[in-house]
């Protein structure tokens, strides 16, 4: 993991100290909200619908037992004992007093965490794959040029006031974990041809209102070159995206308008500016990947006679293996996801003890190192077979145990009209039920992967475009309704979801949701993922299916 | 309305003049004025780049915020200073925010246009940073080169 130098821990004091000031001066009166509102922002700090609400980084996803511990504490003692997590990695905490924020971001700054650029108009948090450093097939580690865009975007006096957010993802992996296509730049890291390592990069991706597949801006970009290539793509944004309306000025909407003429702009704006300078030295570049470099595994057979001891004697363990583990790159170990998606619960959220519980199972196992997920889930990236019973039975002690990964009830949602003063609809609830009514696990398994995702309005925060199936919470005359999209994905085969058309009352979401599975059941092929069935069939039948009920208005 | 400059000895409230105040488009219509020194207002739509040579006519530029969340100007002094070599005074009119100004100050703003009375919260926001992770239009040493020396000093 990085661990902050001396500098990297000044900055972030240095943060901490200038938003005590600005805090002061709003509660003094000498700021009022509308003057205040910009430096919160810049502080990941919102006010919600019944109170403030803080979001805190978490850069790629990457948390130490010490980081949650010490999130457990905010939990405890600034709110209501949980914290939630969201699709970009980070945490939030939806009950925080505005006098108590600089004391939380005082607590942060000590275990090298902030809330530097979670909301505003500037780069955000830089995303990755959340198995970096344990999954085979990666060219390279990921956080490394993560870490490297963290702290080159981190205060950029150039780009901390754009047209609209920013966000970046990162993989060095074919498969794609990080949903780089829906991202306003998606950074892939590959080798090409002559065995050289470069990145793919997309731009322009993005959900929201409009929704868009990033375009290849460039085919591939020698690795060192990463930040002035960004600086000149952020250049080009920031001049020419569009400021006169809220809803237009992603650089999406840029890309989108004319592909060839942005790349023309981003290309000479790149050729132009001192690559020299502005791209990191090697020897930072060294220094950085020293941080990651892999933990020392042990040399194991890859075979586990005490996992598999305990398979076969619990039933329940052995589902918890098949759904939430996966294969690890080192012999003898397992990735392990632990599902933030108990059955009735609100999708992410966490409690106090259970941080606590993860943080102690991921020092003991996991090198100390545990994962965020952007499906709002959690990872220990490094667990040996041999241990993976005594993790799970630690899970199961604190109700982390849920074996769901990736199936019909893992759903990702936004907080919705529960929270969020921009909500047309509640989401939580509906996942809720949606997973109350798959809640038998061999159906579960038998329905197999199928991403849910549920947004509480048009900005999307629930990913539903990306969804299998998608829904969408509208407001109807004052009654909540929800609309279905069919065949989204925010992987490696990114696509937008269609919709299907008129919205269900909240009430008839469940039944619509099973007429899908159902006929996805009796007329898929052998091992035919749901969306892979949709896309083999069309929409139509599905359709079919969906309105066939005439209830529906 | 003051106008708070930085420079080598400090920060300070001054009253310099650069005379007379042209925009581009009456330069661009042939203003050239007798002094030969003046202050030129550039919309924050202009790209700046495409003026080349012809800055260096300029004592000073005053760049616009129009509002502060409209960053167009950041990118504009930047382009002055680091591409264009402009080494006369670039001034932020419009919503000037002290909360905004070390970001100003790094993309190489030297002068800022502030309400009467405010220069304690820009001296203060000035020295909120002693470190910064990017090289930018300003002086100061990015974190990245600090570490090497630090290293090479071990």
């Amino acid at each position: 993991m990085y661990r902050y130098d001396q500098y990297d821990e000044t900055l972030v004091k240095e943060r901490a100290a200038e938003f005590r000031g600005q805090v002061a001066r709003r509660l003094s009166g000498d700021l009022s909200e509308e003057e205040f509102k910009p430096l919160r922002l810049m502080n990941g700090l919102y006010l919600q619908l019944h109170a403030y609400m803080l979001r805190i980084a978490i850069p790629y996803g990457s948390l130490s037992s010490a980081q949650l511990r010490r999130l457990a504490h905010i939990a405890r003692k600034y709110d209501k004992g949980y914290g939630h997590f969201t699709t970009r990695q980070n945490i939030q905490f939806n009950w925080p007093a505005l006098i108590d924020v600089p004391d939380i971001l005082d607590d942060l700054a000590e275990v090298s965490m902030h809330a530097i650029q979670t909301s505003g108009n500037c780069i955000r948090n830089i995303t990755s794959d959340p198995y970096a450093g344990a999954a085979a097939g990666e060219v390279d580690d990921p956080r490394i040029w993560s870490e490297v865009i963290r702290q080159w975007s981190s205060l950029h006096p150039e780009f901390s006031f754009l047209p609209r957010k920013f966000k970046i993802a990162v993989t060095a992996s074919e498969e794609d974990r990080a949903a780089i296509k829906v991202h306003d730049i998606g950074l892939k890291l590959y080798r090409n041809e002559k065995g050289d390592r470069g990145f793919e990069v997309l731009v322009g991706g993005g959900l929201g209102r409009t929704p868009y597949i990033a375009e290849t801006v460039r085919k591939f970009l020698p690795e060192k070159h990463l930040l002035s290539y960004l600086e000149a793509i952020l250049r080009v944004y920031n001049q020419h995206g569009r400021r006169d309306n809220k809803y237009k000025a992603r650089i999406k909407i840029l890309v989108a308008a004319d592909v060839e003429d942005f790349r023309r702009q981003v290309d000479e704006e790149w050729l132009k500016s001192d690559r020299e300078r502005l791209d990191a030295p090697l020897s930072e570049l060294l220094r950085i990947r020293r941080h990651f470099a892999p933990p020392r595994f042990e040399t194991l057979d890859d075979e586990s006679a005490a996992l598999a001891a305990a398979r076969g004697e619990y039933g329940e363990f052995d589902r918890w293996v098949a759904t939430n583990a996966r294969p690890h790159r080192q012999a003898g170990y397992a990735i392990v996801n632990i599902s933030l998606k108990p059955i009735g619960k609100p999708p992410g959220d966490i409690a106090a003890d259970q941080m606590e519980a993860v943080a102690e199972l991921c020092e003991r196992y996991s090198f100390d190192e545990a994962r965020a997920t952007h499906e709002q889930n959690l990872v220990l990236p490094h667990v040996k077979k041999d241990d993976l019973f005594a993790v799970w039975r630690g899970l199961d002690d604190a109700g982390l145990a849920t074996a769901n990964i990736g199936l019909i009830s893992d759903i990702i949602a936004c907080p919705g009209l529960d929270y969020c003063d921009l909500a047309n609809a509640r989401s939580i609830p509906v996942a809720q039920k949606i997973a109350e009514r798959f809640a038998d696990p061999d159906e579960a398994a038998d329905i197999g992967e199928l991403k849910i995702k549920i947004s509480g309005c048009i900005n999307a925060c629930g990913h539903h475009h990306a969804g299998h199936i998608g829904i969408l919470g509208v407001d109807k005359k004052g009654d909540e309704f929800y609309q279905i999209t069919l065949g989204g994905s925010g992987a490696d085969d990114a696509s937008i979801g269609a919709i299907t058309g008129r919205g269900f009352a909240s009430g008839e979401v469940v039944g619509a949701i099973s007429r899908l599975v159902e006929f996805y059941k009796e007329n898929r092929k052998t091992g035919e993922r749901f969306l892979d069935a949709y896309r083999r069939l069309g929409p139509d039948p599905f359709k079919e299916v969906l309105y066939v009920d005439a209830s529906t208005v | 309305m003051s106008t708070l400059r930085l420079s080598d000895a400090g920060i300070a409230i001054d009253d310099r003049s650069y005379g007379e105040e042209i925009t581009l488009e009456s330069w661009r219509d042939g203003v050239r004025p007798e002094a030969g020194r003046f202050a030129i207002s550039i919309p924050n739509t202009e790209d700046v780049d495409a003026l080349g040579e012809i800055v260096r006519f300029f004592s000073a530029v005053i760049l616009d915020f129009p509002s502060f969340q409209d960053g167009r100007a950041y990118s504009q002094a930047r382009i002055l200073r680091e591409r264009l070599n402009f080494t006369g005074e670039i001034r932020a009119r419009g919503a000037v925010l002290c909360d905004q100004v070390l970001f100003m100050a790094r993309a190489g703003f030297d002068a800022f246009e502030i309400g009467a009375g405010d220069a304690d919260g820009f001296r203060r926001a000035l020295s909120a940073y002693s470190v910064f992770y990017q090289p930018a239009a300003d002086s100061s040493v990015p974190i990245r080169d600090l570490r090497a020396a630090k290293r090479a000093a071990a």
